[in-house]
């Protein structure tokens, strides 16, 4: 193992090569045996004990140094500079065995390692972080069932909840859905299935309104009902400002996911005499069904956490108010946002109570949208590939009369599907 | 030509300008390729596949319909203020609308400041993020990480902005004073103007563009790892091939395939960050200079300026917020449509988008 030009060192063969002089005969001979497999393997002993030891030396020396001899504090300090000192540690070790390729090469996958971990750290920080601030509001079960009205600076946890703004934001969210969807979906339809020059204007606006600012659907909303047709603020006005939010974002990812729909799959329905709206509503809306769920839920997901929007429309009311046609009505980030900016320690809890029962409708909404759908069209649940499996088993016995090899064949075919699609199995 | 397949004999002479294979005089041959036209195949539509096609149209046109109104409603409402303040609008600093002394001069550029904040700390993090996910992570925590990335960008801004003033702001004030103690000296930006007390750190520029930046990266990284994912195999193995690392490959395939996606991706993301609202009205305490020491106290951006002086309810007041909120909705749909543009005019994009 010379310092070598070898520039991937996280791959390793367990193949013995033969020397160079003797190959035309060696290669004959190795003909004759039987064929030694290459195993390609990511992870090798020499990447491994590199990693372990210099993530202990650079812990035990920066303990050392950072903690015992400079006069430095800190949990951030420390772990940044533990983080630079493996580094060092790892650089080193590499440029002992290995070419400065594979020194860039690990430096690279050590520092992408770090961001993608620091990430998970936040995302994980923030919910934990609302959720140690928020529980004593949770732990009081009037919490839930109670109006605002009670709950000001002066009063105790156990009086006032946020019931009106849970029903505000329920039924904005389910208004702004019922809109949005089949807006969203029609104009994805659109994209997919008739095209032609007018498509690629449409799909640059749409992608530019995905990332409007939240504040200008409120501002519109305001300038078109409030100040044009003179209505007031209500639940429904704020829906609508959720819906111009909204439908961007469903038309982007169910154009993605229709766009998946094979082509075959169309032309055999045309191939059969169906009419365009029929292969549409039979073929391949049905066949992106999981994937225009997942786009469905997630866009529901966004809209119960906008702020922006309802700030200008809703108007905010201590009291619960079911119809979201007339009157003000609170919703839960309205909620939080008007509250956190009261003084009083206790309103603080309160906010971050609502914040938790916020995070937790998002996080209900995405296990749906996980559970629901995320497989692309054409992909199969485990279910409905084991009964493919079988029938397709079924018929090879009856029309060929040869159960052991259309068995086996149905086998191998089945394995090595799930072998090339191993995150099959966590859905 | 002997053994020209069914298909080919029959196709070629189809095709309308292709020199004929055979023999002209042959017998046969000739009345054959005379008749021959180039068929044009027309399924007559039903009345109900019309329909159904206007349909889809107008879904199409919707899109159109609901941005023209929000630009047309926003110039309705904004033009009294306009007419009111003329080109002073955007030279006034000040937002003082009944003396009728109000502009964007200064605010529009705090909030791009904040804006570039959050995308100085945003991209690197994304496109790192990105690669990670596409390139490095294992599976089974590649679709971990891709549910971490969307779950991030569906995480309410509001709640991010609980975090950054209750949880972040505090513990980044220690931070934000050696930058100030150590860089400010080379770096002008990073300079404290005044006495140096921990309250001038506070609500400053830095600390709200570091939480919008949370809010950016789950937009870049997620376009980005679709961009990424997507550059050619063959090319990844040819690299491989030639004795690149993984790194080295990245760097020579992945990145330059990507380059118009991620910045594209960048663009959006900057648009996201203009419009950001919540996060910054929380944070920031309100100024009406330019305040390019990003480290001190005190900033602005329109939708915060939308957000905290939307209850003054004279109605010329609403229309000077209505102006601001034009321009802020021309200038992110300017940046978003451009990115759009670059997107689709490159390699990655072109395969993506037809």
């Amino acid at each position: 193992m010379a310092k070598s030009s070898i520039t991937e060192p996280s791959v390793e063969t367990t193949l013995q090569l033969p020397p160079v002089a003797a190959e035309p005969e060696a290669g004959a001979e190795a003909g004759a045996e039987p064929e030694q497999r290459i195993r390609r393997r990511a992870v090798s002993l020499d990447g491994v004990c590199a990693l372990l030891g210099s993530a202990a030396a650079a812990l035990g020396l920066t303990w050392v140094v950072y903690e015992r001899i400079l006069p430095t504090t800190g949990a951030l300090g420390f772990w940044l500079t533990v983080f630079l000192v493996f580094l060092a540690f790892y650089a080193g070790v590499t440029a002992l065995v290995w070419g400065r390729r594979a020194v860039a090469d690990r430096m690279a996958g050590a520092l992408m390692f770090a961001v993608g971990m620091l990430i998970v750290f936040v995302v994980a920080d923030q919910i934990a972080y609302t959720g140690y601030e928020g529980h004593s509001a949770l732990g009081h079960l009037t919490f839930f069932t109670q109006d605002s009205l009670n709950a000001t600076g002066l009063t105790h946890l156990d009086q006032g909840g946020i019931l009106n703004a849970l029903v505000g934001s329920l039924e904005q969210m389910g208004i702004a859905t019922a809109i949005a969807v089949p807006l969203g979906i029609l104009a994805a339809l659109f994209l997919v299935e008739i095209g032609g020059p007018m498509a690629r204007p449409v799909r640059s606006l749409v992608e530019a309104m995905t990332s409007l600012p939240e504040i200008i659907a409120g501002l519109f909303i305001f300038a078109l009902f409030i100040l044009t047709f003179g209505l007031r603020q209500s639940g429904f006005a704020a829906a609508l400002a959720l819906t111009i939010m909204m439908i961007p974002f469903v038309a982007r990812s169910s154009e993605v996911m229709l766009r998946l729909v094979p082509g075959t799959l169309r032309e055999a329905s045309y191939a059969l005499g169906a009419s365009q709206w029929r292969t549409v509503l039979g073929v391949v809306l049905p066949t992106a069904r999981s994937g225009l769920t997942t786009a469905v839920v997630l866009g529901m997901a966004r809209a119960i956490g906008e702020t922006a929007p309802v700030l200008l429309t809703s108007g905010y009311t201590d009291y619960v108010n079911a119809n979201p046609f007339s009157g003000w009505q609170t919703s839960l980030p309205l909620y939080i946002y008007e509250t956190v900016r009261e003084p009083a320690d206790v309103q603080r809890v309160r906010a971050f109570g609502a914040a938790v029962v916020l995070i937790t409708l998002v996080l209900v909404l995405f296990a749906i949208a996980r559970l629901l759908g995320g497989r692309r069209p054409g992909e199969l649940s485990r279910r409905q590939r084991r009964r493919a499996d079988r029938e397709r088993l079924a018929y090879r016995r009856t029309i060929l009369g040869l159960p052991s090899y259309a068995g086996r064949s149905a086998a191998d075919h089945h394995s090595g599907r799930r072998a090339a699609d191993p995150e099959g199995g966590d859905q | 030509m002997a053994d020209t397949t069914p298909t080919e004999a029959f196709g070629l002479p189809l095709l309308p300008g292709a020199p004929d294979p055979g023999d002209p005089s042959a017998p046969g041959s000739e009345e054959g390729l005379q008749d021959d036209v180039r068929r044009v195949i027309v399924a007559r539509l039903s009345g109900a596949d019309r329909a159904f096609r206007a349909l889809l149209r107008s879904g199409g046109i919707a899109v159109f319909v609901i941005t023209g109104m929000i630009g047309l409603f926003l110039v309705i409402r904004a033009w009294s203020a306009y007419r009111k303040a003329g080109w002073s609008f955007f030279s006034t600093g000040t937002w003082l609308v009944g003396e009728n002394h109000f502009g964007i001069a200064s605010i529009l550029p705090n909030g791009i400041l904040i804006a570039l904040i959050a995308l100085v700390i945003a991209v690197p993090c994304a496109i790192v993020t990105a690669l990670f996910i596409s390139e490095y992570a294992p599976a089974l925590i590649e679709r971990k990480l891709i549910a971490v990335i969307d779950l991030m960008a569906a995480i309410p801004s509001i709640v991010y902005a609980l975090w950054g003033v209750f949880f972040f702001q505090p513990r980044a004030l220690g931070f934000a004073r050696w930058l100030a103690d150590h860089v400010g000296p080379v770096f002008p930006p990073f300079r404290i103007v005044g006495h140096e007390m921990v309250i001038v750190f506070s609500s400053s520029p830095f600390v709200a563009g570091l939480v919008v930046s949370l809010m950016v990266i789950p937009i870049i990284a997620s376009l980005c790892r679709e961009v990424f994912s997507q550059a050619p195999q063959g090319e990844r193995e040819a690299a491989y091939a030639l004795g690149a690392s993984r790194w080295a490959m990245i760097r020579a395939v992945v990145l330059p395939y990507g380059r118009g996606g991620t910045i594209g991706a960048v663009m959006l993301g900057f648009g996201r960050a203009m419009g950001e609202t919540i996060a910054v009205s929380l944070i920031i305490s309100p100024v009406w200079t330019f305040n390019w020491h990003v480290l001190q106290t005190g900033g602005m951006s329109i939708p915060a300026l939308i957000a905290l002086r939307y209850t003054e309810s004279t109605p010329q007041m609403l229309s000077a917020l209505m102006a601001a909120g034009l321009v802020l909705f021309a200038f992110t749909l300017a940046v978003n449509s451009a990115a759009g543009v670059i997107i689709t005019r490159t390699r990655s994009g072109a395969q993506t988008a037809d």
